[in-house]
């Protein structure tokens, strides 16, 4: 190979060349390349989402005969408590779990970027929960916070640990946001190093000679220097929170009753109780809600100029 | 302006040198407390896994009405031997690297080729609207097409791993020929003009010529696909009809009811389900997170 070659265009001398273009603009194989992928991805994903959205206006149950019903299933659906909850729980999970996830990663990476002694070793530690199975760590907190917490809240006499969160109806959404956000800060964590490595020292030394503080170094050059990694680092962890499903099942179960049940749960349920038009009518319903999240997500990123 | 600009490193030169003569790695000083502060707070990632692990070496007896966080001694090596004749682990695993190894390989060379042909054939009409065509799939969550997507798979025999390993491609397909095409967009076009000239076919200079360049970027489609084929839960479970093909994290899951009699058993699996990946981690760390930062900031 010898890149340096001179890169003279292949000649267009083919008289078969007019012909073949009318037929093929392109090499048949750049065709090969990507009709395959297209053919595949329209039959397994676009179809289905399709098939789905037609039979939200049936009564269908999942098998024999069906008839359509119009926006009957949206109507139901939204006056629906466990539907208006699941998305209540979710919104609120997704929430206040990527603002954690963000907080604690922006701190922390902030940190491991800092003058400290084992950096390598101790971003290591930090990066590790990345790699594991959401639903088996969920199992192992499951018994830390039911189980072992509680001990531990009764030896130091710590009463609001003392019983165990997860059967409490009012608490057990926190013990999901602890372990969703434990899972998701190291990828929050990454992606912000990303950004402060980008950050030449130079700056820094510049801004502390001209006598700015810790703080002031924070805010007026680290915050407006990574803010684009916080919006990529939002929509990131944003979009997977609104599916959480692992952390869930793994943790609660959707309970104590439906108290954390999320939405992807509810779609789910569709597959029994004959409910199978009415939680695709749900399933469209969540379609939409991440839709507008993302196009409102775009247009904060088109507002800042795209330059991320 | 200009004199602004020079006024800076007159006055900075002096301190700069002071700092820079220090032996210290990276011309500073270490923050201590910083150290012992970043220290303390990774008790939160390093506990629960200490924990995890305590327990699996365990037995009931051992575990008793404590806190579990107790040293595990003496060491009771039976637990994993009877997690692993429980759940048949071999089996789940198997199914859970066969499922991997599919979605990896598919990923990488699916979405490198569309991404080619596409960046390659940018001034056509159809390869730009191909390409916003499959970008639909950034907007649309595996819940949302969960249920005819299960339909449609059971009713096509592939309610199996194979099924499973097909919809990790197509589902990540938009998000990496996104990749692909960003990083294709800054190889000069050259270089494959000059192997044409040598006589190559279209398929040959993909082979041969753009494959070995796009290897970064493939490492890290690579590593997302393997970490997220190998920790999936929701697809595995809803599609996979028979209980028996199921993978490792379903398994746990499956297990959960006979898991109560013996929690100790239960954490041994649990810990053959977390191993590999992270063992995998400590090996590769410096590939992963250098493959996790390209693949966000692009």
């Amino acid at each position: 190979m010898t890149a340096t070659s001179a890169p003279s265009r292949g000649g267009p001398g083919n008289p078969l060349g007019t012909l073949k273009k009318i037929f093929f603009p392109v090499a048949p194989a750049y065709l090969l390349m990507v009709i395959p992928a297209i053919a595949l991805f329209t039959f397994f994903i676009i179809y289905p989402a399709i098939d789905g959205m037609f039979y939200s206006f049936t009564n269908y149950v999942g098998y024999g005969a069906w008839h359509s019903i119009g926006f009957a299933n949206y109507k139901a659906a939204f006056s629906d408590p466990t539907i208006r909850d699941s998305y209540g729980f979710t919104l609120l999970f997704a929430v206040v779990a990527c603002i954690l996830t963000n907080v604690v990663a922006l701190a922390l990476a902030i940190a491991l970027n800092a003058k400290i002694k084992w950096r390598s070793g101790l971003r290591t530690i930090f990066f590790m929960p990345m790699v594991l199975s959401g639903l088996v760590v969920s199992y192992v907190f499951t018994f830390i916070i039911s189980t072992s917490v509680p001990v531990i809240a009764g030896v130091i006499h710590f009463a609001p640990l003392e019983s165990n969160i997860l059967a409490n109806q009012h608490l057990a959404w926190l013990g999901v946001v602890f372990v969703a956000s434990w899972v998701a800060i190291p990828g929050a964590i990454i992606i912000f190093l990303a950004g402060l490595t980008g950050i030449p020292t130079e700056v820094y030394e510049a801004a502390s000679i001209d006598g700015a503080s810790a703080w002031m170094k924070f805010r007026r050059m680290t915050f407006p220097l990574l803010f684009g990694f916080l919006v990529i680092n939002t929509i990131l962890t944003f979009k997977n929170f609104l599916n959480v499903y692992d952390i869930v099942v793994g943790l609660t179960g959707g309970g104590p009753g439906t108290a954390t049940t999320s939405v992807a749960q509810t779609i789910f349920s569709g597959f029994f109780n004959g409910d199978y038009a009415y939680q695709m009518a749900n399933a469209v319903i969540f379609f939409l809600v991440t839709l507008l999240f993302a196009i409102f997500q775009l247009s904060v990123i088109r507002r800042r100029g795209g330059g991320l | 302006m200009a004199t602004e600009v020079r006024t800076t490193p007159v006055v900075a030169a002096p301190r700069v040198r002071v700092r820079r003569s220090r032996p210290v790695p990276e011309g500073g000083r270490v923050n201590w407390g910083l150290t012992i502060l970043v220290a303390i707070v990774s008790l939160i990632v390093i506990l629960p896994l200490y924990f995890a692990i305590a327990m699996a070496l365990k037995s009931p007896a051992q575990t008793g009405t404590g806190s579990g966080f107790n040293f595990p001694w003496p060491i009771q090596w039976g637990n994993f031997r009877a997690a692993w004749d429980l759940t048949d682990t071999p089996l789940a695993a198997s199914m859970s690297l066969l499922i991997t190894v599919i979605a990896v390989i598919g990923e990488i060379l699916v979405s490198a080729l569309a991404a080619w042909a596409i960046v390659r054939n940018w001034g056509h009409w159809q390869f730009r609207a191909t390409f916003g065509y499959l970008m639909i799939a950034l907007f649309i969550p595996f819940p949302v097409v969960a249920l005819p997507q299960v339909k449609l798979m059971s009713a096509i025999g592939l309610a199996n791993p194979f099924g499973v390993a097909i919809l990790h491609i197509l589902f990540n397909l938009a998000f990496n020929v996104l990749l692909f095409s960003a990083f294709i967009r800054g190889i000069p076009v050259e270089l494959e003009e000059s192997a044409r000239l040598d006589g190559c076919t279209t398929w040959q200079t993909f082979r041969k010529v753009v494959l070995p360049l796009l290897a970064p970027i493939s490492a890290t489609v690579g590593i997302f696909a393997f970490l997220q084929s190998w920790n999936d839960f929701m697809m595995p479970n809803l599609i996979t009809a028979n209980p028996k093909f199921q993978t490792l994290p379903v398994v746990q899951y499956l297990f959960q009811d006979q898991f109560t009699t013996n929690i100790n058993v239960a954490f041994a699996s649990y810990l053959m389900a977390l191993l590999p990946t992270l063992v995998a981690f400590l090996i590769a760390q410096r590939w992963v997170v250098s493959g996790i930062m390209r693949g966000s900031i692009k």
